[in-house]
């Protein structure tokens, strides 16, 4: 008798395939998981994406230069500013056109303020996954304070398409300065209350210490930048390895670990809040004067070749290539998003570990679809 | 190594590759026959040592489609560029690097579902963003006259 | 400043609604219409669908700082059996059509749609030469309210819901009229 009910019970002895997605409230937009169990056991994981594919890369070729920022803005929503930023210096590379210090610096102090902005998100939505509601409440609490200061600037909270080919497309507004000051200083004093709420406390030590384990070969085979990557122990920080912009004036530490877990991975991510911090605190007094934009032509033709853009947004490294025959549209545009490569990897790192470890697994690796499928 | 040293130690490895320095980097073009070999041997030479492969591009370049690499050593630092293309447009075949750089897998199923250029010994090559009766829309001979707007 | 601080009365800017609500039936049953559509329209739940930008911002609408507990909405449900309202936050493309409309079948009556959102109205700036946008979610499932902007800002979104509220107020019992009751979506 006990052989018959013992040999019925599915999922234990065969692999029992589960769907999840594309509407989920844990996949952090429109993925679909397709995963195969054994039991609780994760033996394989498909992902299938698409359910964004807008086909930016196709209608790039019939716009021009400057509308195509527009649409970067809207790929990886949370670095909207450093996309922008690569299209920018991909275009101001080919056309050969030097930038001022000013447009420098203030290119380089938004795009730490986004940076900040989403490891705020990150640290929200990870509390949330893992169970923590109030992390969400808190994280987003704090990023209203950063989407004020957007919104002075540059007339939109998430979606500002701000730096444009020649520069920026207003000067900044005269109480930029101010309350990004106050703003850094609110933060470092709230920063460690956020640690301890999830960095020293037991349950979430217990469900990320060890788990999703990734080398420092295969985060290189796989091409995993970012703070994923750094968690791992690549060093792939563009920032410091072909710096553009002001980065090569400021003196900040790349955040580095050796250990290559999820824990690892979340706080590679608040060191660089912090360091982020630091990054804004030298350049914020001494914003030099100077334009605000070069003066570009009404139409921009890049001359005909190919050029190779490379930025570190806050999820790893985005690459812009362009193929340009002359004309006023580009013949082809390619953007290596960093999150495109990054899933990659889920597969491989989610092996033999528990399905709820999956959901803190893809949380850490910190996932934004509309990048993924562009 | 910069772009010159570049260009002589791969036409020393693969004799009928075509160097040409660009503003930016080296960029190599070779037949597609030989894009497995010269990618191992990039990957495992102790003097260039590829071991990054940062993203594959396909292009349609009017008569002929292609792909182009980029790689980057994590050790030495330079960045090269390798460009093949296939003049067959029915049934374009190239190569797969899945077996020397993991991230490959993904990269090489986006440039077949948008372009359609097959790879051989590539481990599971389906569609990726699009379904299995889409066409390639990335092709220049694409045809959608609802929504492209041609001027 | 902002919703807070406006009275009731003041609200009146959409004259077929007020058309709708002040032709009524008869006492008994507007009586019973009031206290149903009180209880409908205090306690709506989202289902939780964000395709992309505009999922954030109503993320951040649940947030802190522009909080819709406070007009009833907080309780967001996983599965579509639980849910009132579904708002389409973000683009809709070909492939993702099929699973809206199944999500949409499986709720239950009364169900209210919400655009929101430029890419959930018409495409937006997906529009042109995008050969997967579907241009605007009206083509697959019929919509109640649209919510312009894009992103729309928080306080839009806000105003968008009490809009569908007052919506919800002027129904009855008796027969429900909906503004596309003849839709027929395939």
């Amino acid at each position: 008798m006990e052989e018959i009910v013992r040999d019925t019970i599915i999922g234990e002895q065969e692999e029992y395939v589960i769907n999840m997605g594309p509407q989920h409230p844990s996949t952090h937009g429109v993925l679909r998981l397709v995963v195969s169990l054994k039991g609780e056991i994760v033996k394989n994981v498909q992902p299938h994406v698409g359910y964004i594919h807008r086909g930016i890369e196709k209608m790039c070729e019939t716009i021009t230069y400057p509308q195509i920022i527009h649409l970067t803005d809207r790929m990886d929503y949370f670095s909207a500013n450093i996309n922008n930023e690569a299209v920018a210096l991909c275009v101001e590379k080919a056309l050969e056109v030097e930038i001022p210090d000013r447009i420098k610096v203030i290119r380089t102090i938004v795009s730490e303020l986004t940076r900040i902005q989403s490891h705020q998100l990150f640290w929200a939505s990870f509390g949330m996954d893992l169970g923590g509601l109030t992390c969400f409440f808190y994280g987003l609490r704090d990023r209203e304070k950063i989407l004020d200061i957007f919104e002075e600037t540059t007339g939109g909270r998430m979606i500002n398409s701000y730096n444009c080919p020649g520069g920026l497309m207003y000067d900044i507004h005269p109480n930029f300065q101010k309350r990004t000051r106050e703003f850094i200083k609110y933060f470092r004093k709230v920063l460690p209350e956020y640690d301890s709420i999830l960095t020293g406390n037991v349950i979430f030590r217990e469900r990320t210490a060890g788990i999703g384990h990734l080398s420092l070969q295969d985060a290189i085979s796989f091409g995993i930048t970012g703070p994923t990557g750094r968690a791992s122990g690549f060093s792939c920080d563009i920032r410091k390895h072909e710096p553009y912009s002001a980065y090569d004036r400021v003196k900040f530490n790349e955040v580095l670990y050796n250990e290559g877990d999820t824990y690892h991975r979340y706080l590679a991510r608040v060191e660089e809040m912090r360091e982020s911090m630091n990054i804004i605190d030298q350049l914020i007094d001494n914003i030099p004067e100077g334009p605000f934009a070069v003066k570009m032509k009404p139409v921009i033709k890049l001359p005909e070749g190919e050029y190779f853009q490379r930025v570190e947004t806050a999820r790893g490294e985005l690459d812009v290539f362009i193929i340009s025959d002359g004309n006023k549209n580009p013949y082809r545009i390619k953007f290596r998003s960093p999150n495109f490569v990054n899933l990659g990897v889920l597969n491989h790192v989610s092996r033999d570990f528990k399905i709820a470890d999956l959901v803190a697994i893809s949380g850490s690796l910190d996932l934004v679809i509309p990048d993924i499928d562009r | 190594m910069d772009k010159k040293q570049l260009g002589d130690f791969v036409k020393s490895l693969e004799p009928n590759a075509e160097v040409k320095e660009g503003k930016q980097y080296a960029e190599i073009t070779i037949p597609p026959s030989g894009l497995h070999s010269l990618a191992k041997k990039l990957r495992e030479s102790e003097e260039a040592l590829f071991d990054y492969l940062i993203s594959i591009t396909g292009v349609d370049y009017g008569k002929e489609l292609g792909a182009t690499y980029h790689l980057n050593s994590t050790i030495h630092g330079h960045i090269i560029v390798i460009k093949v293309k296939t003049p067959d447009r029915e049934n374009p075949v190239l190569d797969s690097v899945t077996d020397i750089w993991a991230s490959a897998e993904f990269l090489e199923r986006e440039v077949y579902d948008l372009l359609g250029i097959r790879f051989n010994n590539h481990p599971d090559l389906r569609r990726l963003f699009l379904d299995s009766s889409w066409g390639y829309p990335l092709r220049k001979d694409y045809v959608d006259d609802i929504n492209i707007v041609t001027k | 400043m902002g919703i807070k601080g406006m009275k009731k009365e003041e609200f009146r800017d959409n004259e077929t609604l007020e058309l709708l609500r002040e032709s009524g039936t008869n006492v008994l049953l507007t009586t019973i219409d009031d206290v149903i559509n009180w209880g409908r329209k205090n306690s709506l739940w989202p289902l939780t669908f964000a395709t992309s930008c505009c999922g954030i911002e109503m993320m951040a609408t649940g947030a802190p700082r522009h909080d819709f507990a406070r007009f009833g909405m907080e309780v967001y449900r996983a599965s579509p059996r639980q849910a009132d309202v579904i708002v389409v936050a973000g683009t809709i493309v070909n492939k993702m059509a099929p699973v809206l409309k199944r999500l949409y079948d499986q709720m239950s009556e009364p169900k209210y749609v919400v655009a929101m959102g430029a890419c959930a109205i018409s495409g937006g700036p997906f529009f042109l030469n995008s050969y997967s946008v579907i241009k605007g979610v009206e083509h697959v499932i019929p919509v109640d309210v649209y919510v312009p902007g894009c992103p729309p800002r928080p306080e839009a979104l806000l105003y968008g819901m009490l809009q569908l509220q007052r919506l919800i107020e002027t129904e009855s019992i008796k027969s429900r009229k909906r503004r596309n009751e003849t839709h027929n979506s395939k």
